[in-house]
């Protein structure tokens, strides 16, 4: 058995993938911020609570309704959308014309008021939900054990967040996405019904979250929590990433997460932080960002 | 506009009353640590246009360190919470350089990332105690008179609170001040005209955190701990909806908006079983445990309705009946 | 404008008849408060539970005690010590409070206990697992009821070295009761011959305890000490066996509820040892009082549950026979008077408040042994209380005279 700078080899790998697991959280929600900030020039912080609502819907499925999780998987991600489409609508649009603070303001506000909601029904404490019977069990990989679900987790959202950078970079909405952004009342002239563009950017960002959502309710205990305690990081990532490209925002989630990975092995107590010292570091160096583009 | 003054001075003797009133003196103190903390906050947002979401960073910082000083190196109480300042002012060195680099949202979310790191080291930090926090900090004595006695505590609180007032008040009506109120207006005008923005916005965040340290080492000194809840990132929400609640850009607006959201917090358990009584819903006794439920949805009623804080709208009302004819 | 809301409140609430009394700022009163996790974590090995039995022993005292009226008031601590702290104070100050109740976690007790001594009035800390309540942060005021990490590191730690687990590698939740039970069981391993290869501190109510179990893994250690409680070792165990790691260690539950294996499974635990102080079956008198408490909660009680029962008959007893609730005089009252009912026989030491009793080493049964719901554990051994607790020589208690 090999040894890495005193760590052996199996511990090096397994943490690696774990790292490769919760980047690709990463990735997923910072690219749903990416596209929603891009579109709507708000950060929505309501992110993290609309995760959470995927990943409790997707237990409340199963629970009072008997849903399995393939369907919650399609299921639960519409329903975020609608919400956002609903949140947008009614909440978010008075503040467009407004200075940028309101937008993060209000959608912290409806952070509070979700999470809240979703705690006085089910407390702090996690609900366990497992793994659907396909993907449970583990694959013996030699030098760890890893439970097939968070392969699939991998796999999942690297096949979405890929779908979003085709359907942005290469459909024709995506153009007309692409161009609502650079300059909103020339593209309306030609026609596009850009307010609606926008609501359904947001749905889509969200459901996005949501989506993320569903697939981490088996593998953290689903909470009402766990959104914010994402949140933040993810944050931190758009910031190193810069909010310019998107695949930009997916390079550096996964990369993030496994750099973490690795900080678990070698320096442990520092895992929690690691993402914010980078961040602090490339704002000094670089402070568009590493992928992101001076505006 | 010279009745200002006068009124603050009726402001702090109402407050000055409040102990022989029969008020919890440890009630009247948290919320003037506080009300000092949505100051020094408005400082930054209202004056200078500067959302910060890290605010509690420095509550927390200087919590901490005045705690450790008073309970570890034994300090006098004073010497303790400038101690803590320090800290806060520290912290916001620290931060504001990294921060201002950066504009508009992004700034902001620079300030709630490096308050994030911060409070993962308090996390960790042996002195701090992490979750158990930092507890049995000594009051001490000032001038002979020992501050274990709740009233006596009150009066040295109150000044501390009426100093970081006083000092806000001067640095807004000062050239200094008027400075930032340009930079918020128009940053580009401003550096046109020869200021540097980004040293007078650096400025302006150390005196905030500082500001912001004072009160939180003075909370510390009040209620005898300091804990990981002065350093997490819901209480630097909690003081924006305070200055937001109260009036963003009024001099007494965060003191409003703080009285009025610990208020909330304090009763909102009773207001919760008063409800379920009155409406015979069980699902209200768990309105107390819903603070955060309350606090989001006053933040987008704000957001949406009220911009101006009660302050503000309350100000904006008595203008227009002082000027009947006046179209709005 | 605060009290009159207040009464207001008051005289809805009252008129309701709704669950949680508030009183009038009086003397009149007996006032008992509990301040435990309802909420979070802990929430089902004390939480409402605690509160419910507590109503029990006022309504068997008939709600009086030394003819004046016996009130409860509750709240949660949301694992927070500083909302522990500033509750606890307030209910001094304000409402009169005579007797605080710390429900589960360390951290708040140890908060708490420090209000209770400056206030001079008792508290009692069920829930809490740190020895330090009866050592370092000793203090007049403070009862220890109902276990602590030493006796739990005597009973579980001392029996899974002598069926052999030598090597240990502990995963501890990062705050004062993790800490806690982290160093008692190592002295004990220690002393019994093992080793101890490392440990790993996960923050509290941690969602994901993968990459600390791989850590745990690559020591190669042959016990995995789970040195958490509640949510946290039910997730811990959980992901243990999604990962594998039962297949290459044993995991040694150190503070294990039947709540935690109620919500595991018997498959998941079965062989599991656990040291504690009451099982619902142990006895006639324990089924009857644990029947009753079903069929208000709809599960057994847990042994914090059954201590918050005994604790507050132990000082309404007090108060009872004193006429009076006086802090310092029930409180040697309740140290003078052992305890005698369905929970346990025990002595509440003078000198620093530790509750001695016997504690129990108990299995958790295979499914094929297990003849009822609820019905999880078989008694291994019982353990005499001065073997399992700290005795008064080893005691860092200040308080002990030497």
């Amino acid at each position: 058995m090999t040894d890495i700078f005193g760590v052996p080899l199996p511990a090096l790998l397994g943490q690696l993938l774990l790292g490769l697991v919760n980047g690709s959280f990463y990735a997923m929600l910072s690219l749903g911020l990416a596209v929603i900030f891009g579109m709507l020039n708000i950060i929505n912080f309501a992110h993290g609570a609309l995760y959470m609502m995927g990943a409790f819907l997707a237990w409340m499925g199963l629970e009072y309704f008997g849903i399995n999780y393939w369907a919650m998987l399609l299921i639960a991600p519409l329903i975020v959308g609608v919400f956002g489409l609903v949140i947008e609508r009614l909440l978010l649009q008075w503040l467009y014309k407004l200075d940028h603070l309101y937008g993060l303001l209000l959608t912290f506000g409806l952070t509070l008021v979700v999470e809240g909601v979703f705690r006085s029904f089910f407390g702090v404490g996690g609900q366990p939900y497992s793994a659907p019977e396909a993907l449970s069990g583990a694959t013996n990989l030699g030098f760890m054990i890893l439970p097939n679900y968070r392969a699939w987790v991998v796999v999942a959202s690297l096949v979405v967040c890929l779908g979003v950078w085709v359907l942005i970079e290469k459909t024709s909405l995506g153009a007309r996405l692409r161009a609502g952004t650079e300059n909103p009342k020339l593209v309306q002239a030609f026609g596009v019904n850009v307010p609606r563009l926008v609501t359904l950017t947001y749905a889509g960002g969200v459901a996005l979250a949501g989506f993320a959502g569903v697939l981490a309710a088996p593998i953290l205990q689903v909470n009402s929590l766990m959104g914010s305690n994402l949140i933040i990081v993810v944050f931190a990532v758009v910031v190193i990433g810069g909010m310019g490209s998107i695949l930009g925002s997916i390079l550096t989630g996964l990369g993030l997460g496994v750099i973490e990975g690795l900080t678990k092995v070698f320096y442990p107590e520092g895992s929690n932080t690691v993402v914010f010292v980078i961040m602090a570091a490339v704002l000094l160096v670089r402070p568009a960002g590493l992928f992101g583009k001076e505006k | 506009m010279n009745n200002k003054p006068l009124g603050y001075m009726a402001l702090f003797i109402g407050i000055a009353l409040l102990p022989v009133l029969g008020v919890y003196p440890i009630f009247a103190m948290k919320v003037m640590c506080y009300a000092l903390f949505a100051c020094a906050f408005n400082l930054l947002i209202g004056f200078t246009g500067l959302l910060s979401f890290g605010h509690a960073a420095f509550l927390g910082a200087a919590a901490y360190g005045a705690g450790h000083a008073l309970k570890v190196w034994g300090f006098p109480p004073l010497l303790g919470i400038a101690f803590g300042m320090l800290m806060g002012a520290v912290a916001g060195l620290v931060f504001g350089l990294l921060a201002i680099r950066r504009s508009g949202i992004y700034f902001s979310m620079i300030t709630l990332a490096l308050a994030q790191m911060l409070f993962f080291y308090f996390l960790q930090a042996p002195f701090t105690g992490g979750e158990d926090g930092l507890q049995s900090v000594p009051r001490g004595s000032f001038l002979g008179i020992n501050l274990e006695n709740d009233n006596a505590l009150y009066y040295l609180v109150l000044a501390i609170f009426v100093f970081g007032f006083w000092l806000i008040y001067r640095t807004v009506h000062s050239p200094f001040g008027q400075v930032l109120t340009s930079i918020r207006e128009n940053e580009a005008r401003a550096t046109s005209l020869g200021y540097d923005a980004a040293r007078f916005k650096l400025m302006a965040f150390v005196l905030s955190a500082a500001l912001a340290g004072l009160a939180g080492a003075t909370k510390t000194l009040v209620l005898g701990f300091a804990t990981l809840t002065d350093a997490v990132w819901t209480t630097s929400g909690l003081v924006i909806l305070m200055t937001l609640v109260g009036g963003m850009g009024t001099m007494v607006g965060p003191i409003v908006g703080a009285l009025v959201i610990i208020a909330l917090e304090n009763k909102i358990g009773d207001l919760g079983q008063w409800l379920a009584g009155v409406t015979g819903i069980q699902w209200f006794t768990g309105l107390g445990e819903s603070v955060s439920l309350v606090t989001g949805l006053i933040f987008i009623l704000c957001v949406l309705a009220f911009r101006r804080g009660l302050v503000g709208e309350a100000g904006a009302l008595v203008e227009r009946f002082r000027k009947p004819g006046s179209a709005r | 404008m605060k009290t009159t809301l207040k009464t207001v409140a008051l005289a809805s609430v009252l008129a309701c008849g709704s669950l949680a009394a508030q009183a009038q700022i009086s003397g009149d009163v007996v006032k008992i408060g509990i301040i435990t996790d309802m909420s979070s974590v802990y929430a089902d090995i004390d939480g409402a539970g605690g509160v419910e039995a507590i109503r029990m022993a006022i309504a068997d005292a008939k709600g009086m005690a030394a003819g004046k009226k016996i009130e409860l008031v509750f709240a949660d601590h949301q694992n927070k010590a500083d909302v522990a702290a500033s509750k606890a104070r307030e209910w001094f100050d304000t409402q009169g409070l005579d007797l605080l109740i710390g429900g589960t976690n360390s951290g708040t007790s140890l908060a708490m206990a420090k209000v209770a001594a400056e206030k001079k009035k008792p508290f009692i800390s069920i829930g809490a697992g740190t020895s330090r309540l009866t050592n370092e942060e000793c203090s007049p005021y403070t009862i220890h009821y109902a276990y602590d990490t030493v006796a739990l590191a005597n009973g579980t730690g001392a029996a899974v070295v002598k069926n052999g687990g030598k090597s240990w590698f502990f995963l501890t939740a990062d705050y004062a009761f993790g800490t806690s039970l982290q160093a008692d069981t190592s002295a004990v391993v220690t002393k019994a011959g093992g080793q101890v290869l490392g440990s790993v501190k996960h923050p509290l109510n941690a969602s994901d305890f993968s990459s600390f179990l791989l850590q745990a893994q690559s020591s190669k250690a042959q016990i995995l000490g789970l040195a958490n409680a509640g949510g946290d070792t039910i997730n811990a165990v959980k992901a243990a066996n999604e990962f594998g790691i039962t297949k290459t260690m044993k995991l040694a539950g150190l503070l294990m509820f039947i709540n935690d294996v109620h919500s595991l499974g018997l498959k998941t635990t079965e062989g599991m040892y656990l040291t504690d102080s009451w099982y619902w079956n142990q006895s006639a008198e324990s089924r009857v009082w644990a029947r009753r408490f079903f069929e208000k909660m709809k599960r057994m009680p847990s042994s914090l549950q059954a201590a918050d029962y005994s604790a507050v008959s132990h000082y309404l007893k007090a108060v009872e026979a004193l006429k009076s609730d006086d802090g310092d005089k029930v409180m040697a009252q309740m140290k003078a008077t052992p305890v005698n009912d369905f929970y346990t026989k025990a002595t509440i030491r003078k000198e620093d408040g530790r509750a001695v009793h016997d504690m129990f080493l108990l299995q958790v049964k295979s499914q094929k042994e297990s003849t009822e719901p609820w019905d999880y554990f078989k008694v291994v051994t019982r353990i005499p209380g001065d073997d399992a607790f700290t005795k008064l020589a080893d005691s860092k208690c200040p308080l002990v005279k030497k």
